[in-house]
């Protein structure tokens, strides 16, 4: 899984209140509709500086907050193929996971607005071709990367009926 | 040698049957599984989209219709006959609008015990770790994995113990002691981990004082919040069910990640100010600062206890002109004993609008959307930028004693005068 894409910068604790609110979430289950919304109370031009294949770069706990799968799935429709954040809560980061979206954990201090990343998931690197820097990226355990390269939970019990990691 | 286990690794091994320790990968046997409303719309998708047909038992599944209800939208009318629908079709419960919030319900309704696993697609679901159940929250595509096996992968956390010594004062209570054990490790301080709340301070607090810990436990990113069954736990739970269970102790020599000892008997009333909840003050350090609204209820504290507290303090008085009050009973059952006592006329009387048994203004959706630049103080959990639908207000979490005595004076107040 190769990824190429510009960085959209946030801090700490972006909860999933901010990654799509509750106000728009209970509203509709058309994700692309959602994803119009994403980021709004941090950002509300957010959306429309997103281009296809884009990052969104956090700093710690990112996703904390409610279980709403909302929140991956509506990043996954503005077209942002990873989020990439110090730590994550729990609940999204098995949301991500399950959903498909690819997650990464690194120091991410020297990743700043508007960088352009390129991602080995594989390989677990991660270069920042604006700062021609290596970031070392904590790999997924291997349960989470048969999943995720599955393309998500559904996937995987379409292929099994069940829960299937031998 | 080989060493003792916490309640989370014991937990887990039964249901896994392995010899499940800290950061082991398991698939363990469900025990309950519950969605709400914001969140069982998606699962239902997911369900059909794995061509899940029936699901894995009718009878340890629940879903409850509390966020959104009754439903102030044609669109979420739709997710709450796609509910009821699916839960006709697969004869599993659904609790309807008034019923109550869904982590009132679990417990209260018998569904969950001691010793269980449990998910919920609310995140939540940690509460029933005040009565022994391994509980917590997952997303909608868990939900649906766990409806159609009975199961689901779990990473097996690691334990951060808190040691609470000591008794809390008069007027300061279990809600305090959560949001200072948040403000103390911060909203990240046990990711990944589970809690176990343990001590004296603990075993003197009723069981309906002890969910609000455990409900709180998300607000420092903890998997779920654990409590040791004591004879409280074990009456409560007979009282609400007559199956058997199993309680679980952690060992002696159990591994912590983390162990922390406090002694409460000097703790203040405690405030989370916005925009997290882990921003926390003694009450002497948000005095004074006016509120517009204040909210009583949530999953957190609206159950008979923390209505009986608010009513002492507000009955035969009026809330402050410049305060408005919502009261949202936790669930039917906690309403219908509140109009008994006599506490809903209270309310009703100093002034207070009492809406439907739910989740009441707590998310957002209805109920009570504060205008621009308004302040809030709240006894639900979460104070996020936008959580109660308006992004510029300003959202402040406290006990259901400091919401009361606050709107009596409009602003922010020491609850302790009144005990
Ligand atoms: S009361 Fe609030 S925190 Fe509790 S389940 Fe409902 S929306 Fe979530």
């Amino acid at each position: 899984m190769d990824l190429k894409g510009k960085v959209h910068k946030f801090g700490d604790d972006v909860n999933t209140d901010y990654i799509i609110s509750g106000r728009h979430k209970f509203k509709t289950l058309d994700m692309k509709e959602l994803a119009k919304y994403v980021m709004e109370d941090l950002d509300p031009d957010f959306y429309s500086k997103v281009s296809k294949g884009d990052f969104i770069v956090g700093g710690r706990n990112f996703g904390c907050g409610s279980s709403r799968e909302q929140a991956p799935l509506a990043i996954i429709n503005a077209d942002i193929d990873a989020v990439i954040a110090k730590s994550f809560a729990r609940i999204f980061y098995r949301n991500c996971i399950n959903t498909g979206l690819a997650l990464i954990e690194c120091d991410t201090d020297q990743i700043d607005e508007g960088d352009e990343l390129e991602i080995n998931l594989q390989a677990g690197i991660l270069y920042n071709r604006t700062k021609g820097i290596e970031i070392q990226i904590t790999p997924l355990p291997e349960v989470m990367l048969k999943i995720l390269s599955e393309g998500g939970l559904v996937e995987h019990f379409k292929k099994y009926g069940t829960f299937n990691f031998d | 040698m080989v060493l003792g286990k916490t309640i989370a690794e014991k937990i887990l091994s039964k249901h896994s049957g392995q010899d499940a320790r800290a950061n082991d990968i398991v698939v363990a046997d469900l025990d309950f599984v519950m969605g709400q409303d914001g969140t069982s719309g998606l699962a239902i998708n997911a369900f059909e989209q794995m061509q899940g047909q029936k699901v894995f038992d009718p009878g340890k599944i629940a879903m409850v219709i509390d966020h959104s209800a009754p439903s102030p939208l044609a669109g979420v009318s739709a997710l709450h006959k796609q509910m009821r629908d699916f839960a006709e079709l697969q004869k599993i419960h659904l609790y309807d609008i008034g019923d109550g919030v869904c982590h009132q319900l679990l417990p209260e309704q018998g569904h969950v015990l001691p010793g269980n696993l449990v998910i919920g697609a609310d995140s939540h679901t940690c509460t029933y770790g005040a009565i022994n159940v391994l509980s917590t929250g997952v997303g909608s595509t868990d939900l649906a994995a766990g409806l159609l096996s009975g199961k689901l992968w779990f990473k097996v956390p690691e334990t951060f113990k808190f040691m609470l010594n000591g008794e809390l004062p008069k007027g300061v209570f279990s809600k305090d002691l959560i949001l200072y054990l948040i403000g103390d490790v911060t909203a990240d301080g046990a990711t990944y981990m589970a809690a176990e709340y343990v001590g004296e301070a603990i075993d003197r607090l009723s069981v309906e004082a002890r969910f609000t810990i455990s409900n709180m436990a998300i607000e420092m990113g903890a998997k779920c919040g654990l409590m040791e069954a004591d004879a409280k736990t074990t009456d409560w739970v007979k009282a609400h069910s007559n199956r058997e269970f199993e309680t679980v102790k952690a060992d002696s020599d159990a591994v912590y990640a983390r162990v922390k000892e406090y002694d409460v008997s000097k703790l203040e009333p405690q405030v989370a100010r916005p925009h997290t909840v882990d921003n926390v003050s003694p009450i002497s350090g948000v005095e004074g600062i006016p509120v517009q609204q204040g909210v009583i209820g949530t999953c957190t504290n609206g159950r008979m206890e923390d209505l009986r507290i608010a009513a002492s303090i507000l009955k035969g008085k009026k809330i402050s002109k410049k305060s408005r009050l919502i009261v949202a009973p936790s669930s039917r059952q906690v309403m219908i004993e509140a109009m008994r006592e006599g506490l809903i006329e209270i309310f009703v009387e100093s002034g207070a609008a009492v809406v439907t048994p739910g989740c009441g203004p707590c998310v957002g959706t209805h109920n009570g959307v504060p205008s621009d630049g308004e302040n809030v103080i709240s006894t639900a959990n979460r104070n996020f930028k936008g959580r109660m639908g308006n992004p510029t207000a300003f959202i402040y979490l406290a006990s259901p004693a400091t919401v009361a005595a606050s709107v009596l004076y409009g602003k922010i107040t020491d609850p302790r005068e009144f005990f």
